[in-house]
């Protein structure tokens, strides 16, 4: 599409190009920086060189940092469960555990809604006013910032979680993995249901009005047709939506409880690797415990590094096939 | 018998529906009661005072916030001051080469920057600011806030600016304008909108955030102009009461978290309304 368009303009905007190239390494020889010309071109490269130093930096410092705290622990940093700032003992296991199990957790809850969001604003909806309601709705939940998130989950959710766990019969916290859990999926919801919802709208009308004229039901053209041609672009949505979990810091900071143990229920109290960042770094004196939680931060980076790449990588190729 | 078998679909096909409606509409419920909650709890406190006042010691009644509303300002000037001239420059260049080592580099650069969690962003801001100038303070924050807003700049200029049809620029440039001013001059203006909505849109993202702000602007609980000492800031101040034990705070948290939320929720609404309203066609 883009190439066809582009192929009319080609010979000019070659020309151009040469052109320009031309005078640029004929005033570049004598005078490299005095020329407006040279001077805004030097800029633009400049700024978009900064981009790359930016992320390169951070990786690199992020690295640096952390070294005192690679060398002391190495792999025993993953694999240890006792975090003793006293001691000096540092295993970043209990903010794994804790991590994975919050934003999966959050994943599952989401899922039954972010899924009927997505196949209602994709396929049921029509162009009316209940709809753009609904869809305003979403992107307003996404809008709200994280640390209100966390202030209403302190005060409204964690009684309810607690009058819950009174019922239930075990340890009455209230803060603790499901609180957490809960707030996040909330959070998760309108990133997973957007992308769910431009992919199911882009499902050829042909294979539907097919499926129809057989004498299928909608339900069955959406459980037969639409879903497994979007099955990718979900599981997408959803990764990347993982990823959003595992990096949120302040809602999950304020209701999780802060405790540096294995939790033993998904009702106890634990920390992820965000929130224990938050929690303790101003507090960190030694360098090894500044450089512990850094490399929990390298973690983080690298976790949710991976998880955006997988995401993004499926979306393209969706693309490309749609 | 086939007839039961007819009726069993279609009343599948009705529980479905009903089921994927009943779903859709309760994910909004938790919109509707954070909104409430924050309404009923802020609106009580919110009047003049409040907006400019400093917070009072526990026990007295009616402090405010002035001074988080004036450190969010600082903090996004700061911000805006670093991220914006850098961030469209980026932009431009990977409009105008679209094809070439350092512009995939760049793009892949932006997209890690934009996943980057927030978090980590603040150890950054603190080691290359905080650790050097041996004090929390108000740039490291802005700091912080920039690299967040960046990508987004990035991203909504150089997608702007790609649909400028060459036509517009190679117009000017017979005309014998210097390439610079074309861009400057013809291709910027022309998706204006665009790269404007873009910022908004970062503002928006940046001016909740708190976790890149823990220990870089740190808080402050009093009026501080200085650039360099610690400042308070909107999200911050939300955080900070929310986890203390005192009535007083709590309420203040809540008139704050309605300023922040009404802020935020302003900003996201009207660059909404900007790209659907001066969408740049041509």
């Amino acid at each position: 599409m883009e190439t066809e368009s582009n192929t009319g303009a080609l010979s000019v905007a070659d020309f151009l190009d040469a052109a320009k190239h031309k005078e640029k390494t004929k005033r570049w020889q004598f005078d490299p920086f005095t020329t407006p010309e040279s001077i805004f071109r030097a800029i633009l490269y400049g700024s978009a060189l900064c981009m790359v130093l930016l992320l390169s930096g951070i990786l690199l410092t992020l690295i640096i940092e952390s070294f005192p705290s690679i060398k002391a622990f190495g792999l025993r940093f993953i694999t240890s469960t006792t975090w003793d700032p006293v001691t000096g003992e540092f295993g970043a296991l209990p903010f794994l555990v804790g991590t994975l199990i919050t934003s999966f957790m959050a994943l599952v809850l989401s899922l039954p809604f972010s899924l009927s969001l997505s196949i209602y604003l994709g396929e049921y909806a029509a162009e009316d006013v209940l709809s753009s309601m609904l869809r305003s709705a979403v992107e307003l939940l996404a809008g709200i910032p994280s640390v209100i998130y966390g202030f209403w989950g302190l005060f409204i959710m964690v009684p309810v979680v607690r009058y819950i766990e009174i019922k239930l019969g075990v340890t009455p916290y209230g803060v603790g993995m499901l609180t957490s859990s809960l707030i996040l999926a909330i959070m998760i919801i309108p990133y997973s249901a957007s992308l769910g919802r431009e992919v199911i709208r882009l499902v050829p009308t042909e294979l539907k009005e097919a499926a129809y004229s057989l004498g299928a039901t909608r339900f069955e053209v959406i459980r037969r047709v639409i879903l497994p041609y979007v099955v990718s672009g979900i599981t997408a949505g959803n990764i990347l939506a993982l990823g959003r979990a595992i990096g949120e810091t302040m809602a999950v900071t304020m209701v999780i409880g802060n405790s540096n143990v294995i939790p033993r229920s998904i009702f106890a109290p634990a920390n992820t690797m965000a929130s224990v960042i938050a929690n303790e770094f101003t507090e960190a004196t030694s360098t090894l415990y500044l450089s512990s939680l850094v490399e929990i931060g390298l973690l983080l980076f690298m976790v949710t590094l991976v998880i955006n790449i997988i995401g993004k990588k499926i979306i393209k190729k969706m693309s490309v096939q749609v | 018998m086939q007839q039961d078998g007819f009726r069993f679909r279609l009343y599948k096909d009705h529980l479905f529906k009903i089921a994927v409606i009943l779903f859709s509409f309760s994910s909004v419920l938790p919109l509707l009661f954070i909104l409430f909650h924050i309404f009923k709890n802020g609106i009580s406190v919110i009047n003049w005072q409040f907006l400019t006042n400093l917070p009072k010691p526990v026990g007295d009644t009616g402090g405010g916030i002035s001074n988080a509303i004036v450190g969010t300002g600082m903090l996004l000037s700061v911000s805006c001051v670093l991220a914006i001239p850098l961030g469209i420059c980026a932009g431009i260049y990977l409009s105008e080469h679209k094809e070439g080592r350092l512009s995939y580099l760049v793009r892949l650069s932006v997209e890690i920057l934009q996943g980057i969690p927030s978090i980590v962003i603040g150890i950054i801001a603190y080691v290359w600011i905080v650790m050097p100038l041996r004090t929390f303070s108000a740039v490291s924050g802005g700091i912080a806030l920039a690299i967040m807003m960046l990508p987004v700049i990035v991203r909504s200029a150089e997608e702007t600016l790609k649909l400028i049809p060459d036509s517009l620029k190679e117009a000017s440039l017979s005309l014998g304008v210097p390439y610079y001013k074309t861009i400057l001059k013809v291709v910027l203006p022309a998706g204006l909108s665009g790269v404007v909505s873009g910022i908004i849109l970062s503002i928006a993202r940046v001016a909740g955030e708190t976790a890149p702000l823990l220990f870089t602007a740190f808080g402050n609980p009093f009026m501080n102009l200085n650039l360099l000492k610690p400042v308070n800031s909107l999200p911050l101040l939300v955080f900070n009461y929310a986890a203390s034990p005192y009535p007083e705070w709590h309420s203040l948290a809540w008139g704050a978290s309605l300023v922040l939320g009404v802020f935020v929720l302003l900003l996201n609404a009207f660059s909404k309304v900007m790209i659907r309203k001066w969408k740049v066609r041509f």
